[in-house]
């Protein structure tokens, strides 16, 4: 089960961070299609906001398919949301971290290192 | 269809020769949890006891659950209030009370109330005196909410408890509207609480009501507008102007957007609850300034 918190001075309405930490959790495999989202009820006693923005919140996630609410049963995960699988993130750094290090023996500056990214990605096509 | 929660109409309330509450019309939408704001002495305490049935309205109706306090003893079934001073026998443990609860109330359910004590940690075997604040205030709440009301009144719940303690009794009662078919009149200075626990928002100021809608509506129909120094009469023609700011180089206007135009230079932006309640709260005392 996962483990809402809410900061109040983020300036992002409550019901979009508890969406994105829905999403998040199942980006990151955390949720997984078949779970059960904690109840309102559960989440209303934990984190102490309005009901209301805990249906809204998973209205969200409904609206964008990655969840379903059951009548009578509660919310449950559909799909993950779309995107590269959990671990590619993390897997991506570690080689960029490789990667930053290279530049930086080979002489580069961080603002020189910050343009070539810059100009690679702005090219827009992959390098053989 | 299930008459409002609460509804008043023209309610006032005079002390001696002071008016406490003046005309005050609003009424609570179904399940939802209002907040009831003001500054010291704006009337919110003489509102809910008139709503409670502890207090005799000078003037007006009131209806709480469907019914008047004045003429039906049923009324205090459906009624729970929790006044601001956490009212506790001292030498009773939370056990005593139950049994005292479980006797004194038709619809008592024992089984939830334990269990919303025993959620939050709360030893029922200790006396009363030996609780922190926040354990008394759970206590309490968890006696008001056991008699099964359909309205809650609580008057300045939080403001002794520490912010974790807050948390809790906040969560306590959030989960209670969640389950039940309940509905809550909260009155608190802590804004930042209440924008995130509640639906629903009165504000009174000296004994006037000034706002009584759903805090989404609120918080969109407001805005502040800013521009370098300039006449705001022709934007008071078609919007609710609530509080300028002045400098010598530009003016700062908080207003509740009426359906006309803004003419050009003004500079609009989206604003707070935070910021919309003081508006008020200052507007009224700069209004009695210029009255004397």
């Amino acid at each position: 089960m996962i483990v809402f918190r809410l900061n109040p001075s983020s300036g992002v309405p409550p019901y979009l961070q508890l969406a994105q930490q829905v999403r998040q959790a199942l980006s990151a495999g955390v949720l997984v299609p078949g779970d059960q989202l904690p109840t309102v009820r559960e989440v209303v006693s934990q984190v102490a906001v309005n009901p209301n923005t805990v249906f809204k919140s998973y209205r969200e996630l409904e609206r964008e398919g990655l969840v379903q609410g059951r009548p009578g049963a509660g919310t449950f995960v559909l799909r993950r949301p779309d995107g590269p699988p959990p671990g590619t993130h993390a897997r991506l750094a570690k080689g960029l971290a490789r990667w930053v290090d290279t530049a930086r023996t080979a002489g580069m500056s961080d603002s020189a290192i910050e343009a070539l990214v810059r100009t690679t990605l702005d090219r827009g096509e992959a390098v053989a | 269809m299930t008459a409002l929660p609460i509804t008043t109409t023209g309610l006032g309330k005079r002390f001696g020769r002071t008016w406490a509450l003046r005309d005050c019309t609003f009424e609570v939408p179904e399940h939802s949890l209002c907040a009831l704001v003001g500054g010291n002495g704006a009337g919110k305490t003489t509102l809910l006891r008139m709503l409670a049935g502890l207090s005799r309205p000078t003037t007006g109706e009131l209806e709480v659950a469907g019914r008047r306090p004045a003429d039906d003893p049923a009324f205090l079934a459906d009624v729970g209030f929790l006044a601001q001073e956490i009212p506790l026998y001292r030498r009773w443990t939370a056990e005593d009370h139950l049994a005292f609860g479980a006797h004194l109330n038709p619809r008592w359910d024992g089984a939830a109330t334990r269990d919303r004590l025993r959620r939050v940690n709360i030893p029922l075997e200790r006396r009363i005196e030996a609780l922190s604040g926040g354990m008394r205030a759970q206590v309490a709440l968890a006696l008001a909410l056991g008699k099964r009301p359909r309205v809650l009144l609580l008057d300045e719940p939080v403001a002794a408890l520490d912010p974790l303690a807050r948390r809790d009794f906040l969560g306590t009662l959030t989960a209670a509207v969640a389950d039940e078919d309940l509905t809550v009149l909260l009155s608190s200075h802590l804004l930042a609480d209440l924008e995130r626990v509640c639906d629903h928002l009165v504000l009174l100021s000296a004994g006037h009501l000034h706002l009584c809608a759903d805090i989404e509506e609120i918080v969109a129909a407001h805005k502040v507008l800013t521009a370098p120094a300039r006449e705001t009469a022709a934007l008071e023609r078609d919007h609710h102007v609530i509080h300028v700011d002045r400098t010598p180089r530009q003016v700062s206007v908080l207003a509740r957007m009426g359906i006309g135009p803004i003419e050009d230079g003004w500079h609009v932006e989206d604003v707070g609850l935070e910021e919309i309640v003081l508006a008020y709260l200052g507007r009224t005392e700069s209004r009695e300034v210029a009255s004397r």
